[in-house]
């Protein structure tokens, strides 16, 4: 069974209609990536899933429908969400980020944390607003990680990067995806195919493509068409 | 030199006052947008709950029994913030105008529920006899009862550092003053921080009216109101959700208040206030320990 499933998805923020109909599912293992173009809705499916827009249609974690259901008790069922632009808490430090982050009930595993990101196990005192963008993209894939999740959601981990810097997020994403269930929303076309086994593309707030990640990459005419890039 | 000394502590012990007042409110703003303009009623009423242990418990001494009337006035203060929070603003989150005319509305009605209980005039305090001796400090007898509202503020302002600093619910208090929403995809239920932030402020304001009731010599319905805009004045200044920003910010708009009031002339320290706010929002809008909008 897929750890998410999404079908008929419809979300309006104010006035705007912005997912008319978004179908897709993430396997209980791999990476499925969410591509489009800027401004077609992905980050809006991420914020619907976490229960922090309202939406219709439907959207299952392990079978069971969440749309209705309050954040908390959405993110309490498995799910790390690495928002877009990280947030996080800047007057908190690195390491009260991460307590913040704790999931009474499970196992809270600082060793793989500190294992990916070094960086962070060296400056727990550091306010999070002073780290570089880097280091504070690193702490909120951190928090998603401190906890086994069923499914994370991470939404442009290496928007805003350093090339050298976004290479060492990948290798972190690498190591940190294997066992779990991941849907990542991503801009840079080399870092979704490093990632990825799946792919789903949205247009004009629909799904268009559902398939293999490599498909979409090696064919240029497909991905030109729906992402509106140029693949070497 | 002497007067000096004097203006100073009792310019202290106001801002103590400014501080229970205004931090209950910073972090209800803080944390959760809301402007409540009914938290001078938590004021009057711990001040009427300390009013009444001092009329009626007389079985117990002065001394003593004062501790009880500043624990009843906490407790009324908390019981009516966690009721106002659950009963009333809970339904009104993100509805900032309905907000607004539910907040004036229950400060009105609370006003004229205390006024027909126990009179819109005065209730005067009966005191430990302690509280109206002096104590020389630097060559000015400053009465002791300046000293215990200093005391007990800078007290309840260390104890709530610590809460904040210490607690997992200060963590997620700090944390949603910041971005509640993003505390709540991380599985927390934010939605309880919010009552126990409308309860602990409930608590500082109570002990603030308790307190207030001796700086002010009595205790009447509309005292909290009257308050509640230097209150505001010093949130503003403060910066919105910082605890040592209003704690700053408390001194330095009762200090200006009483140093021009006996200084410069009785009446002007109210207007030097507001010229103080425009200036501090001129300069630094954000407040003074406050985090800029991004």
């Amino acid at each position: 069974m897929s750890v998410l499933e999404i079908e008929a998805l419809n979300v309006w923020r104010g006035e705007a209609h912005v997912l008319h109909g978004v179908d897709l599912s993430v396997e209980p293992n791999g990476v499925t990536a969410l591509l489009g173009r800027n401004g077609v809705g992905k980050t809006t499916t991420l914020l619907a899933v976490m229960g922090l827009l309202p939406a219709t249609g439907s959207i299952r974690v392990d079978g069971e429908e969440v749309i209705g259901t309050p954040s908390h008790l959405i993110a309490q069922r498995g799910i790390g969400y690495v928002p877009e632009d990280r947030e996080v808490f800047s007057a908190l430090t690195v390491a009260e980020n991460l307590r913040l982050a704790e999931r009474p009930g499970v196992e809270h595993r600082y060793d793989l944390v500190y294992e990916l990101f070094p960086d962070l196990a060296s400056r727990p005192n550091q306010p999070a607003g002073t780290l570089s963008g880097g280091q504070q993209q690193m702490l909120a894939i951190a928090r998603a990680l401190l906890n086994p999740n069923r499914l994370l959601l991470i939404d442009e981990p290496t928007k805003g990067l350093a090339p050298i810097v976004v290479e060492s997020v990948v290798e972190a994403l690498v190591k940190a995806t294997a066992d779990t269930a991941v849907l990542l929303v991503e801009q840079n076309l080399w870092v979704a195919a490093e990632l990825a086994s799946r792919a789903v593309v949205i247009d004009e707030g629909k799904t268009v493509y559902a398939g293999d990640m490599d498909t979409l990459a090696g064919d240029p005419q497909l991905a030109g068409r729906y992402l509106g890039v140029e693949v070497r | 030199m002497s007067s000096f000394v004097l203006y100073t502590i009792t310019g202290l012990g106001l801002a103590g006052l400014y501080f229970l007042l205004a931090s209950g409110l910073s972090l209800i703003f803080g944390l959760m947008s809301v402007l409540n303009l009914a938290h001078g009623a938590f004021f009057a009423a711990g001040g009427f709950a300390a009013w009444w242990v001092m009329d009626s418990v007389t079985f117990l001494s002065p001394g003593p029994r004062f501790l009880v009337a500043i624990g009843a006035a906490a407790l009324v203060g908390t019981v009516t913030g966690a009721l106002v929070e659950r009963g009333l603003i809970r339904r009104l989150y993100g509805k900032h105008v309905e907000q607004i005319l539910l907040t004036i509305g229950l400060g009105m009605a609370a006003v004229a529920l205390m006024g027909g209980w126990f009179g819109y005039d005065p209730r005067l305090l009966t005191q430990p006899g302690w509280f109206t001796d002096t104590t020389e400090i630097a060559g000015a007898n400053i009465p002791n009862s300046r000293l215990l509202i200093l005391g007990v503020a800078v007290l309840l302002l260390v104890g709530l550092m610590l809460f904040l600093s210490r607690t997992r619910h200060g963590l997620i208090i700090r944390a949603g003053v910041e971005n509640p929403a993003m505390v709540q995809a991380l599985g927390i239920d934010v939605a309880r921080s919010f009552t126990i932030v409308f309860a602990l402020g409930g608590a500082l304001a109570g002990v603030g009216g308790a307190l207030g009731a001796v700086y002010f010599n009595g205790i009447s319905p509309s005292l909290g109101t009257a308050q509640l805009i230097f209150a505001f004045i010093v949130v503003v200044i403060g910066g919105l959700g910082s605890v040592p920003g209003t704690a700053l910010a408390a001194a330095l708009v009762a200090l200006t208040q009483v140093y021009v009031n006996n200084y410069v002339a009785t009446g002007l320290g109210s207007i030097s206030v507001v010229i103080l706010l425009a200036l501090v929002l001129l300069i630094r809008p954000q407040g003074l320990l406050g985090k800029a909008a991004p």
